[in-house]
């Protein structure tokens, strides 16, 4: 195999089309919910161990950058989850087809902003 | 015939497959505690920590940790074999997330029956 091909990989200039969007943003999306995995954990723990705790995370939960942050983490998770339920329909042959594949990304990207939206109003 | 010579460590399928059912388990508690935290009419430290003492749902929510610990190996593995070539690297970051994701079920456990 000629390994000295030349290699033209300019990021910016690639455009994406939609399932293509949808497919690196789940993946972004899982990468950014392992990363921010044990302070989950740790919000889990203190919201079980004791009534003090539970009240010092719901008062530091009440400040903006805590829930813009919890924000991002619902949007990261909420299109993590519709992503991978556009995957497995996918897998049962139940999007088959360019113009499906099409929609059902819309959808995707549109529920998941949705949903956080939804829960965005909730939390204010 | 096609004498076809197979290679690879065979782990696949299996990966492709445990991928999908720990999505469906995580899929069916997210389901789950959603409708449950709706249904409740002021969801407050009580009513939380009461959900938690039963043994069926710190049960549900292990299996439900663990289904998401396993996804989450396969899914960093494969983006760290896409983009982490150097074979040392690589095998650095590979070991310090699964050392990573056992203390997560050590630590689970004893969130769910250390309160």
């Amino acid at each position: 195999m000629n390994n000295k091909r030349p290699k033209f990989l300019a990021l910016h200039q690639i455009r994406l089309p939609l399932p293509g969007v949808v497919s690196i943003l789940h993946r972004i999306s899982g990468a950014l919910l392992f990363l921010i995995l044990p302070l989950l954990l740790w919000m889990l723990q203190c919201s079980l161990r004791s009534i003090e705790t539970y009240t010092q995370l719901s008062e530091a939960l009440r400040h903006l950058p805590a829930k813009l942050f919890l924000l991002a983490v619902l949007w990261a998770f909420l299109h993590h989850f519709c992503a991978g339920i556009r995957y497995l329909a996918i897998d049962l042959q139940l999007a088959s087809g360019l113009a499906r594949a099409r929609s059902s990304s819309r959808w995707v990207l549109a529920v998941s902003l949705g949903l956080t939206a939804t829960a965005g109003v909730w939390l204010w | 015939m096609v004498d076809r010579i197979v290679t690879g460590a065979h782990y696949g399928l299996r990966d492709w497959l445990i991928q999908r059912v720990s999505a469906v388990i995580m899929v069916l508690y997210a389901l789950f505690i959603t409708a449950y935290a709706l249904s409740q009419p002021h969801l407050d430290y009580n009513s939380w920590t009461r959900m938690f003492s039963s043994d069926i749902l710190r049960s549900f929510t292990l299996l439900t940790l663990l289904a998401l610990y396993y996804h989450a190996w396969i899914g960093i593995r494969d983006i760290v074999m896409d983009y982490v070539k150097p074979a040392g690297v690589r095998l650095v970051i590979h070991v310090l997330v699964i050392l990573a994701l056992l203390l997560y079920v050590i630590w689970s456990v004893q969130i769910l029956w250390g309160m």
